[in-house]
C-alpha cells in the first residue's frame, strides 16, 4: 500500500488502516528510536508514545510538510531525544558514541526471526565505512550537514553527495 | 535547477530523511506533484531508507502493538462520542418540575381550602341535625300534650288557686281506664330554689287521707308545663303543695297551691 491509499483510511480512523500502517513503518521507526534510547523497554515506551501521537495528530499533516514517513520520522527522532533529555543526556555526550546503527543488532538475543533481514545487513555491513557514517549522523541521528560535515571532517558541500552515493548502492542492491 | 539536477543534488535523500527546512521541503513536494520523475525518484529513496533501517530494528514486544491500541481505544472498535445532554433540556426539566411543584402547591391548597369548607359544612349539618332532633322531641312532646289533653276518656279535674298563691291554677288530666294522672302545671308560677311541687290524691272520707303521686321535677325544664306522674285509683280530689326538694311524706297544708275535687 502506498501512502497516497493509506493516508484517507487513517483520516477516518479506520481500525485497520492502524495496523497496517504499524506493519509499514513500525520497524524502521523503533530502529531510530533504539539507536538513540539505548534501553529496549524504554525504546519501546517511545515507540508507543510515537505511535499515539501520530494518530492524534494526522489532522495536522498534509503533503506539503513531505512525505508522511518523513513526518512520523521526525516525530520518532523529536520524541525520543526528548527522552534522553529527560534522563540527563545531551547532545555533546550523544557525539561521544562511536556506536551505530550497525551495532544494533550486536546482541544475539536480538536476531531472533530476523533471517529476512539477514541480506541487506550482510549488505550495509559491506558498505564503505563512511556511508554508515553519514547515513548514521544524518538518518538516524538528524544532524544538519554542518554538523555532519564537521563530525565527519569532509567539506560541507560534498555531503549531501556522499550521501546520495551511499543511497545510489543501496538501492542497486535492493533494485529499487 | 532542472529536474535531474535536483535529483542529482542528494536535495531528494535530504527531503525524506526530514532534514530540510519547512519552504525547502513545501518547494520539493510541490515540484514532485508536477514532476512524476521526481516523484518516482523520491519514492525510491524512501523504500530503500525503509528497508534499511526496518532490517536493522530490535524485536519489538508482541504486545507492543496491543498496548499502543489500547491507548488510542481501538480495540473495541470505534469509539462513541458520548456527548452529554444540552443545556436547553436540562433547563427544560427543572422549569418543568418547576412548574410541576407549584401545581401540587396550588391543588393542595385548594385541597386545604376544600376541606375546611366541607368541616364548616358538616358542622353546620351537626347544627342543623340537632335542631331537626330538638324540634322532633319538641315536636312529640307537643303531640303527646295533645293526646293526653284530647282523650276523652279523662277525667279533667281544675286546681283552683289557694290561700299562698289565690292566682295560679291547675288542671288534671286523669285516664281512670289506664289509671294515668297528666299535670297541666302551666298556671303555676316557678318554684323556688331547693323547693319542688308535689302532687297528692286525696280521699276525702271518711278521713282526708293524702297519697303522694309525684313531684313535678324539672319545671322550669318542661316548655308544656305537662307532667305524668304515678297513677291512682280511687281518688276524690287533688292538690298541689311547694315542698323542700326531694318532696315531703305528708303535705304541708300552708304551701298549698291549689285544690280541686273531682
Amino acid at each position: 500500500m502506498t501512502q497516497e491509499q493509506l493516508i484517507p483510511l487513517i483520516l477516518q480512523k479506520d481500525d485497520r488502516a492502524f495496523t497496517i500502517m504499524y506493519d509499514m513503518y513500525s520497524k524502521s521507526l523503533f530502529s531510530v528510536i533504539s539507536n538513540l534510547v539505548k534501553e529496549t523497554e524504554e525504546a519501546e515506551d517511545v515507540l508507543q508514545e510515537v505511535f499515539v501521537k501520530i494518530w492524534k495528530n494526522i489532522e495536522s499533516y498534509n503533503s506539503t510538510k513531505g512525505r508522511l514517513y518523513t513526518w512520523m520520522l521526525n516525530i520518532a527522532r523529536n520524541t525520543a531525544i526528548d527522552k534522553l533529555r529527560s534522563k540527563g543526556f545531551n547532545n555533546s555526550q550523544k557525539n561521544l558514541s562511536s556506536d551505530n546503527f550497525v551495532h544494533l543488532l550486536d546482541d544475539s538475543n536480538k536476531l531472533v526471526n530476523r533471517i529476512d533481514t539477514i541480506g541487506i545487513q550482510e549488505f550495509v555491513k559491506k558498505l564503505k565505512p563512511k556511508c554508515i557514517q553519514l547515513i548514521e549522523l544524518l538518518f538516524f541521528q538528524g544532524y544538519t550537514q554542518q554538523e555532519a560535515s564537521d563530525e565527519l571532517e569532509i567539506p560541507l558541500g560534498t555531503v549531501k553527495t556522499q550521501n546520495r552515493n551511499c543511497i545510489n548502492d543501496l538501492r542497486t542492491y535492493l533494485q529499487v | 535547477m532542472t529536474t535531474q539536477e535536483t535529483i542529482e543534488s542528494g536535495n531528494l535523500e535530504l527531503y525524506v530523511y526530514g532534514l530540510l527546512n519547512e519552504s525547502e521541503t513545501k518547494e520539493i513536494s510541490e515540484l514532485a506533484d508536477a514532476s512524476p520523475a521526481m516523484k518516482s525518484e523520491i519514492i525510491s529513496i524512501e523504500k530503500a531508507i525503509l528497508n534499511l533501517s526496518s532490517s536493522f530494528s530490535p524485536n519489538i514486544s508482541a504486545d507492543n502493538f496491543e498496548k499502543i491500541k489500547a491507548k488510542l481505544q481501538l480495540k473495541h472498535g470505534k469509539v462513541i462520542d458520548m456527548k452529554s445532554k444540552s443545556n436547553t433540556s436540562q433547563y427544560l426539566s427543572w422549569a418543568a418540575s418547576i412548574a410541576l411543584l407549584i401545581g401540587v402547591g396550588y391543588q393542595y391548597n385548594k385541597l386545604n381550602d376544600t376541606k375546611s369548607t366541607i368541616n364548616s359544612i358538616e358542622l353546620e349539618k351537626t347544627n342543623l341535625e340537632k335542631s331537626v332532633v330538638n324540634l322532633e322531641s319538641k315536636n312529640k312532646q307537643t303531640a303527646t300534650a295533645l293526646n293526653v289533653v284530647r282523650d276523652t276518656k279523662n277525667t279533667v279535674v281544675t286546681l283552683a288557686g289557694q290561700a299562698v298563691a289565690p292566682t295560679s291554677s291547675a288542671k288534671i288530666y286523669w285516664n281512670k281506664e289506664t289509671a294515668t294522672v297528666y299535670v297541666d302545671a302551666s298556671g303555676l308560677p316557678e318554684p323556688p330554689a331547693g323547693k319542688v311541687y308535689q302532687i297528692w290524691s286525696l280521699k276525702l272520707s271518711p278521713t282526708l287521707t293524702p297519697t303522694s303521686i309525684g313531684l313535678l321535677e324539672d319545671f322550669k325544664g318542661n316548655n308544656e308545663k305537662l307532667f305524668a306522674v304515678s297513677g291512682t285509683t280511687g281518688a276524690e280530689a287533688f292538690g298541689i303543695t311547694l315542698e323542700p326538694a326531694g318532696g315531703s311524706k305528708s303535705p304541708t297544708m300552708e304551701q298549698l297551691y291549689t285544690l280541686g275535687k273531682v
